[in-house]
């Protein structure tokens, strides 16, 4: 699993759009006096890239796949079905069956639900917490600022997915514990970039407007700097999911993941290995699972490149 | 110079010193205690006690970090119960098999990686840069052990080329005597790397291209090849450098699921036994050596930068 460091880069196209005089450009600087704006002209530059909008509507498809398709396509996901073990694909089971005689394509769903639930909270709560300390360790500066970055130094030091296996074997996690073990190493990334971020905010005229009017520090992090670094913040959001995804689905290929019978994508593929290894072709053990991961997080990567096209266009009208 | 690698230092020490404190603190989160998690459920209250104090887990924390420590420098990382062997002796027998996996994925990654990164950037926005920006975003969002599974079930079990297996063995020579059963895991491990590279080479050879000195080259009558590969080329391939140092971690990763995925006897499969069983002290052992190893890697990266761009150094 590719978790990329921060100064890796990850754009697609490295296309930024343009702004041209047409009509909708000029009201959308026009619009620029209204508060909330930057979200609304983001929107509009994310809209003209057809790849970001496809991959909006994937996600959508996954999401109500994942959580709508159970009340249609009703299938035993707790009770074990030894008699239809491994069954190939047929009618009664779209996918087949796993080695429990679980339907696949049953199973599919509410791994699916599993997955995407943690990959959402856990960019959430990493974000959040990355985006605090960062704003906050930044905007203070000085030597707090440098023993606070000292500690993500040293967590970003210890190869994140050892931390991640131990505190699974320690914590036998369900969804929710899962969700904290990914977001404890996560939001090291993202408070590194934040500060960054802060940073060249701080010393910008309206920051220091806060202090001469005797605003508090947390005022100026909570109201002005976090605010304007919105940007940064919700691409990294959107690449935390895919990563956050990504690392459940190892820990749960591990077999360390949430515990039976729940299930997530890739605690799924682990049957696959087992009898992929004794050299027989289960195929449909692996591809369903491994496909759904791989569209669900390309799909994020390709929004997370539009949505930093979107914001940098805002930087570039300015 | 100097001034620039003291500091450095300096800092990775107190990296280390925040990383050794939180590894020891992880002992503590084992449900009951480390001695709990050791004996099982049916052990006594009495018991229990007992081993805390002669492990001396009853002492206060910073008497045992302190302790621990001193065991630390001594290069004592420990005793596993489960496997009958010290922490030390067992990195002694894995982690050259690791390093012969980690390196030789990494070499094959970088031999695409560089030139692919460098031929989309000169020829970026074409078809051919297309391609392969969609291979390396197909890199980014497939787990590794999911490309180890669709390699064996390919070319092991579809058309029986290559082993499913990796190879196995004691030893370094064991392992490269059986090249065949390498070249799975090898592949796999390099795909996600590739794309790693490739992305980055690709953004800053582009960065490169349109600095100032690239125009003064062109200026002075250079020719284009010229301006690549002597003064492009070479300014990109630093940041790769750097780029390696951080990324142990990545590679620690890879590693892991690789040598889950095809059965590789080296670390990343010791590491997750010892998850399996429970066998803490393997697993403090080799994260804490997985991180000084970082903590080199970056300081490495660091010092070489500096080294190659003297602008660093004033920073």
């Amino acid at each position: 699993m590719a978790i990329i460091p921060p100064s890796a880069d990850r754009s697609l196209m490295d296309t930024a759009v343009l702004p041209s005089e047409t009509p909708e450009a000029i009201e959308g600087a026009l619009a620029a006096a209204k508060p909330r704006s930057l979200l609304r002209r983001g929107w509009e530059v994310f809209a003209e890239n057809r790849l970001a909008l496809a991959s909006l509507g994937m996600i959508v498809f996954i999401v109500l796949f994942c959580f709508v398709g159970p009340l249609v396509y009703h299938t035993d996901q707790v009770h074990t079905n030894l008699s239809e073990t491994l069954c190939p694909p047929s009618a009664a089971h779209l996918l087949g069956c796993d080695n429990l005689g679980y339907d696949q394509l049953g199973r599919l769903m509410i791994g699916g639900q599993t997955s995407l639930e943690v990959g959402f909270a856990a960019a959430i709560v990493a974000v959040f917490i990355g985006t605090l300390y960062g704003a906050f360790s930044g905007f203070v500066g000085g030597p707090v600022d440098s023993f606070m970055m000292r500690i993500v130094d040293a967590g970003l030091s210890i190869p994140y997915i050892m931390v991640i296996i131990i505190l699974s074997v320690v914590f036998h996690p369900d969804t929710v514990i899962m969700i904290f073990i990914i977001a404890v190493f996560y939001w090291l990334g993202v408070a590194r970039l934040v500060r960054g971020e802060t940073l060249s905010l701080r010393t910008r005229e309206y920051v220091q407007a806060v202090k001469v009017l005797g605003g508090g520090r947390s005022r100026a992090v909570v109201r002005h700097i976090v605010p304007n670094a919105i940007g940064t913040i919700i691409v990294q959001t959107t690449f935390a999911i895919a990563d956050s995804i990504l690392i459940l689905a190892g820990i749960g290929f591990l077999g360390l993941g949430v515990q039976p019978p729940a299930t997530d994508w890739g605690d799924m593929l682990s049957g696959g290995l087992t009898y992929l290894q004794s050299g027989t072709n289960y195929w449909w053990l692996i591809y369903p699972a491994g496909i759904a991961i791989i569209l669900t997080c390309i799909a994020f990567n390709f929004i997370g490149d539009a949505l930093r096209d979107s914001f940098e266009t805002r930087l570039q009208r300015r | 110079m100097i001034g620039f690698l003291i500091r450095r230092t300096l800092q990775a020490l107190l990296v280390l010193f925040l990383v050794s404190v939180f590894t020891l603190a992880l002992v503590h989160l084992f449900p009951g205690g480390p001695i709990r998690s050791l004996l099982g459920p049916r052990a006594t209250t009495q018991q229990v006690a007992f081993y805390n104090k002669q492990y001396g887990f009853d002492q206060p924390f910073y008497v045992q970090y302190l302790k621990w420590v001193g065991q630390l420098l001594h290069g004592n990382l420990g005793f596993s119960t489960k496997l009958n062997q010290s922490v030390t002796s067992l990195i002694a027998q894995d982690l050259p098999k690791t390093i012969v996996l980690v390196a030789l994925g990494t070499v094959v990654s970088l031999l695409f990686g560089i030139p692919l990164g460098l031929y989309q950037a000169v020829k970026r926005y074409t078809t051919g840069d297309y391609v392969l920006t969609g291979i390396s975003f197909l890199g980014y969002a497939t787990p590794t052990f999911f490309v180890g599974l669709l390699l064996i079930e390919w070319f092991a079990i579809d058309i029986h080329l290559f082993p499913p297996f990796a190879p196995q063995g004691t030893t370094v020579v064991q392992i490269l005597s059986q090249p065949r059963a390498l070249v799975l895991p090898v592949i796999a491990y390099s795909f996600v790397l590739y794309a790693l590279w490739s992305r980055y080479m690709r953004s800053s050879v582009m960065d490169n291209l349109v600095q100032d000195y690239v125009r003064t080259a062109r200026a002075k009558g250079a020719s284009e090849r010229r301006v690549l590969w002597g003064h492009v080329f070479r300014n990109s391939l630093m940041s790769i450098v750097t780029l390696l140092g951080l990324s142990l971690p990545t590679l620690v990763a890879g590693a892991i699921f690789i040598e889950v995925v095809f059965n590789y006897p080296g670390m990343g499969l010791a590491f997750y036994s010892a998850a399996l069983n429970v066998d803490y002290q393997v697993l403090l052992g080799f994260t804490l050596v997985a991180t000084l190893a970082t903590i080199v890697g970056n300081l490495l990266a660091d010092v070489g930068y500096a080294v190659l761009d003297p602008r660093v150094r004033y920073s």
